[in-house]
């Protein structure tokens, strides 16, 4: 098996990176071009970037986005952690059927679940007498950032030693210790990657966000407003300030796991001498 | 831990969350698909659908075409770095991973500006005397390929915002599989080609399935591509429901019932699929 590609596997490969990265990086060159030409090049500039931080409806879209994506992943972590622990505990049967409804909205289109959700507001503001607004927003973000987190937390538990919990009930720590003491750190890991998957997937939504915001405006809504009526470089500049915010995160988390990597190496490699 | 029930209490909060935010408002798409605006039962929201039959079928067809596409280039890619060293590997992961972390809007803004009228490509073929070369040679007199406002572009766009999804199932079955296996297989004598047809491919089952749904789900349900690559021209699923709850042609009741056909194509599409594969081992996403 270990026969490595030619040429031609190679060649691929590299066709693939050129396809998926060409159009990203003519995205980037032209943000700093000084017209608004969007295939010749004339000059360079950072215009688009000062016009970009004076843009207001730009800034509080980005402050929204930020804000609901921090307060869904936080709250959708929390309500799922605890969900988690309350399904591993359940009977085969309640824990299959509930699995069931937590992978809907993670196998439903987009569409479906904003439009359903859209619906459901709609149907509750008329008989409460409220509007889609950021409290739709956020409760929509919540909906479909819970399952996710489940997903990342649930295998932990598997992992974990059953006897860890009732040793340490055992050895004299109430249920609430045992929890924050063993449990916690224990599945740690599949938490905070619950929570950044929920973050990313928050700022990322466009489609479930533009059915449940109302009037509320979150950056994903801004630049498809943008794209719809006359492009400006702009544009450019957001996607290659993004583009180099999340460059920079998984630079960071590879470099991280990376190195956390080694040092489990090391210790072992110390164990055995 | 010795009573189940006290244990499963922490779940309350999320199985009141869910009942209410996902089960109910799929239940009010079903009543919505069969009352009319008055509240009475009517079948009247799936007979109107039947106009919109070119709508379904393009919908499907170009979703189709681009499942296809994205298995025909995805399979190789995942297989060929599958045999590179682990360092190759998870950085070629990481760089196909990458874009899907950029704004899927702003990855279909990017090749507008490509395929434009004015675009990149028609610059540059212009520039190099192509389109003067096409107007020579069939006496034609155009400035420019018509590349965006098309159902291709439309394609093109499903291809590349989600070919991510069908290289990285396929890519992490494949490593999966176990080398004895192949060196068994080699050992008793089949060539490679018999050990990729026999072998390889079978095992990779699961993962070529799950990239076709995860592929296949998005692209028949997309709004933007259509508006933003299609130029409005081809409607598509998700503008037709998209149109029934926020454009002017406000109607959610008829938009349900779309909505529930669709949904209803969609699971026929991966019931028939777990159907192939036994659908137990789905292959994990990430």
């Amino acid at each position: 098996m270990k026969k490595k590609n030619g040429f031609w596997g190679r060649f691929l490969t590299f066709l693939l990176f050129f396809f998926l990265y060409a159009p990203i990086i003519v995205l980037i060159i032209f943000s700093f071009n000084s017209t608004k030409s969007r295939t010749v090049w004339t000059g360079f500039t950072l215009d688009w970037y000062v016009k970009l931080f004076h843009n207001s409806s730009i800034l509080s879209a980005l402050y929204t986005t930020l804000l609901i994506s921090v307060l869904a992943a936080l709250i959708a972590t929390i309500i799922g952690t605890f969900a988690s622990i309350g399904i591993f505990n359940m009977k085969k049967r309640p824990r299959e059927l509930i699995m069931q409804v937590n992978n809907i909205p993670v196998i439903n289109a987009d569409i479906i679940t904003g439009v359903s959700l859209c619906i459901l507001f709609v149907f509750l503001g008329k008989k409460l007498g409220f509007e889609l607004g950021f409290g739709t927003l956020l409760i929509a973000h919540i909906t479909f950032n819970i399952p996710y987190v489940i997903l990342s937390v649930l295998p932990k538990l598997r992992q974990l030693d059953k006897n860890l919990f009732e040793a340490a009930q055992d050895l004299g720590c109430t249920w609430m210790q045992a929890f924050f003491k063993v449990i916690i750190p224990q599945i740690k890991p599949g938490i905070v990657n619950g929570l950044l998957m929920a973050f990313t997937l928050s700022v990322d939504d466009f489609v479930i966000s533009y059915f449940t915001a109302g009037s509320v405006e979150t950056l994903s809504m801004r630049i498809y407003a943008m794209t719809k009526k006359r492009i400006s470089p702009e544009i450019n500049a957001v996607s290659t300030i993004l583009f180099a915010t999340v460059l920079l995160l998984l630079i960071i988390i590879n470099v991280r796991e990376a190195r956390q990597e080694k040092a489990a190496e090391k210790r072992r490699a110390s164990f055995k001498s | 831990m010795k009573n189940r029930k006290l244990a499963s209490l922490p779940a309350i909060p999320y199985v009141f969350w869910m009942a209410l935010f996902v089960v109910v408002p799929l239940v009010l798409i079903v009543v919505y698909a069969f009352t009319s605006e008055s509240g009475g039962f009517t079948l009247e929201n799936f007979s109107s659908i039947g106009s919109y039959t070119m709508v379904f079928v393009r919908s499907l067809v170009l979703s189709l075409i681009a499942t296809a596409v994205c298995l025909i280039i995805g399979y190789p890619v995942a297989y060929v770095i599958s045999k590179e060293g682990p360092t190759f590997q998870r950085v070629a992961m990481m760089l196909i991973m990458l874009p899907m972390w950029i704004n899927f809007l702003l990855r279909t803004y990017a090749w507008m500006s490509i395929l434009e009228n004015t675009g990149l490509i028609n610059t540059f073929l212009s520039d190099i005397g192509i389109i003067g070369l096409i107007n020579r040679l069939f006496g034609l007199s155009i400035d420019h390929l018509p590349l965006i406002n098309t159902s291709g572009a439309v394609i093109l766009g499903m291809v590349y915002n989600y070919l991510p999804f069908m290289i990285i199932p396929i890519h992490s079955v494949i490593v999966k599989i176990d080398k004895a296996t192949i060196e068994a297989a080699e050992d008793l004598g089949a060539d490679s080609v018999t050990v990729f047809r026999k072998v390889i491919f079978p095992l990779s089952l699961p993962g070529v399935l799950s990239g076709i749904t995860m592929v296949f789900v998005p692209s028949v349900s997309t709004f933007i591509l259509s508006k933003l690559l299609g130029g409005g021209t081809s409607m598509l699923l998700g503008d037709l429901i998209e149109l029934q709850f926020m454009g002017g042609a406000y109607n959610p009741h008829l938009g349900s019932a779309i909505s529930l056909v669709m949904m209803i194509i969609v699971m026929a599409c991966m019931a028939v699929m777990n159907r192939f594969g036994d659908g137990e081992e789905q292959a994990v996403i990430m």
